[in-house]
């Protein structure tokens, strides 16, 4: 940067942004915190910071009681499940799309964008009914395939503004010397590629992580991933408020890490490219 | 250059994925028009009949649907309102020379990576909690009665919520559209002698406007629909309070059975939805051709 930042200035800016950033963070810090206390302590008057009797019981608890890691598992298997498939109808359209356009291609994009901004509520009531008859209520391949088709279009975009930016030129080349598509698809384009399907790949997890709109409505137990899981701990009985920071710790742990990771990606994959 | 050949694979390569999303768009949808025209509830089955557009008459006039209306509106828009206003602050912060902005830069990003049910459940009973949350032991520290947030204020305090979780957007796209802005012409503005607050105006603000477009489309989108974080604190209530459009559909399909109503509703926050749409995918689709 050129313009000289008097050591003032840079104090006076550190000083706030780590005050705000403290404070926006604070409420996952005292969350954690809360799970190692006890529940008495959890729920004292006034509270104590940092000065309690640290514990992992709640976390055992949470295991014990409750079966965290069934919970756990489903979340991995439609997350990941969904994410899979979704890269697997994503690439080859998005492939397409970028390397040979037609004139509707534009259409075709914006129309995909369009799909996503549906409000899922105004479908809840035929896809309940669809899954109630086909017995998909509370079923993970049922959650799977509709998170899948909620985040195509992100996956196709994100997948698209990626593969825009990889030089024709180099596919030309790899064509005039008698590369087959196959070949250039998987020796010139997939290793050019990578970067943009891990953080493709990385958004989608997090987002299908998180959903829970279609994980509430679809799924009450078998099938309940760590959002409907959490989402029970709303009616509660007797003091609870330690269990539940253990649990929403663990739930929301791997994905903070995945999303500190894919930091940098994620205003392209969230603005559909609109801004870089 | 593309023959005959690679056209036609690139047309077979597309199908799949335009195929699923046709029928994911076209079937659902068009069950929901058709459910919508029709008497029919779960809780008597076999009696379904039609009734035309009785169902858009009955949700419409339904004083739960104006309600509803009105706390979307006032959700949405006090979100975006709380999102940008604080949004540009922190992101013009940011862009600041700042020791450890990796670590603030994560803090700041973090809430956003919360599931919706875990920061609505946390900031309910940790931290809103009339007599045992932080904020209650705050308030009375400083000798103010605490506010019972779910009783009282239920609506605002659902807007805080969503706030915090969507705070970490705003504030990281408008500081990547910060950040791409010329340096050297907040300089050269800065050597003709304007201050920073004209800086602010002239340059960095014009700069944002795009941006602050997308942020307002993209979170209404998702604005429109908040369900989780009224799911698990109110539950809708108390009363009608924090009841709104995605809520009242959802109780009324799966609370009360009555499929012909909440297909109706669902049908008017389709439209909702579209008018927001449109000028996002024109946005978007202006961009494609840059």
């Amino acid at each position: 940067m050129a313009r000289i930042a008097t050591r003032q200035r840079v104090v006076v800016s550190t000083i706030g942004a780590w005050f705000f950033g403290f404070l926006i963070f604070f409420p996952i810090l005292w969350m954690v915190l809360a799970s190692f206390k006890t529940e008495l302590e959890a729920f004292a008057i006034p509270p104590s910071f940092l000065f309690f009797h640290w514990t992992t019981e709640n976390y055992a608890t949470v295991q014990e009681r409750s079966d965290y890691f069934h919970h756990a598992l489903n979340s991995i298997i439609i997350a990941g499940g969904s994410t899979l498939i979704a890269l697997l109808i994503a690439i080859p359209a998005a492939w397409s799309m970028a390397f040979s356009p037609t004139k509707r291609t534009k259409d075709i994009l914006l129309w995909m964008l369009s799909t996503k901004m549906m409000p899922p509520v105004g479908v809840l009531v035929p896809i309940y009914l669809i899954y109630k008859t086909f017995g998909l209520l509370d079923s993970r391949i049922g959650l799977v395939f509709i998170l899948c088709l909620g985040n195509l279009p992100i996956v196709i975009w994100m997948l698209f503004t990626y593969f825009k930016e990889i030089p024709r030129d180099i596919l030309e080349a790899a064509r005039m010397d008698g590369a087959t598509i196959g070949r250039e698809l998987i020796y010139v384009l997939t290793p050019m590629a990578i970067p943009g399907l891990a953080s493709t790949m990385l958004l989608n997890l997090i987002l299908a992580w998180n959903e829970a709109f279609w994980t509430l409505n679809l799924s009450t137990s078998n099938a309940a991933p760590l959002t409907t899981f959490i989402a029970s701990y709303s009616s509660p009985e007797g003091l609870f408020w330690a269990k539940l920071s253990a649990a929403s710790t663990l739930a929301i742990a791997p994905i903070l890490v995945l999303g500190w990771f894919s930091q940098k990606q994620l205003v392209r994959g969230l603005t559909f490219g609109a801004v870089k | 250059m593309a023959t005959r050949q690679t056209q036609l694979l690139a047309r077979t390569l597309l199908t799949p994925a335009v195929g699923l999303l046709f029928i994911w768009m076209i079937v659902p949808l068009a069950l929901t028009l058709y459910f919508s025209t029709l008497h029919y509830s779960l809780l008597d089955p076999g009696s379904e009949s039609f009734v035309g557009l009785e169902n858009f008459r009955y949700f419409l006039t339904d004083p739960a649907f104006l309600a509803s209306l009105q706390n979307t509106l006032v959700l949405v828009g006090s979100v975006l309102a709380l999102t940008v206003l604080l949004g540009i602050p922190l992101a013009l912060l940011l862009d600041q020379p700042v020791i450890g902005l990796n670590i603030v830069r994560l803090m700041v990003i973090a809430p956003f990576f919360v599931m919706p049910t875990v920061s609505a459940l946390v900031w309910k009973n940790l931290l809103m909690h009339p007599v045992s949350g932080l904020f209650a032991w705050i308030a009375s520290v400083f000798g103010l009665t605490p506010i019972d947030w779910f009783n009282d204020m239920p609506l605002l305090a659902v807007i805080l919520i969503v706030s915090w979780q969507w705070l970490p957007f705003a504030t990281l796209i408008l500081l990547t559209a910060m950040q791409s802005l010329d340096e050297e012409q907040k300089e050269a503005a800065e050597m003709d002698g304007a201050s920073a607050v004209s800086t602010f105006i002239y340059i960095t603000l014009p700069h944002l406007a795009r941006p602050i477009t997308v942020v307002i489309l993209i979170e209404t989108i998702f604005l429109l629909t908040v369900f989780a974080e009224i799911y698990v604190t109110t539950g809708g209530g108390p009363g009608l309070s924090t009841t709104n459009i995605a809520f009242l559909i959802y109780s009324q399909a799966l609370i009360q059975y009555d499929v012909g109503t909440a297909s109706a509703g669902g049908l008017v926050a389709v439209v909702i939805a579209n008018v927001v749409a449109f000028f996002l995918v024109r946005i978007v689709g202006r961009n494609l051709e840059a």
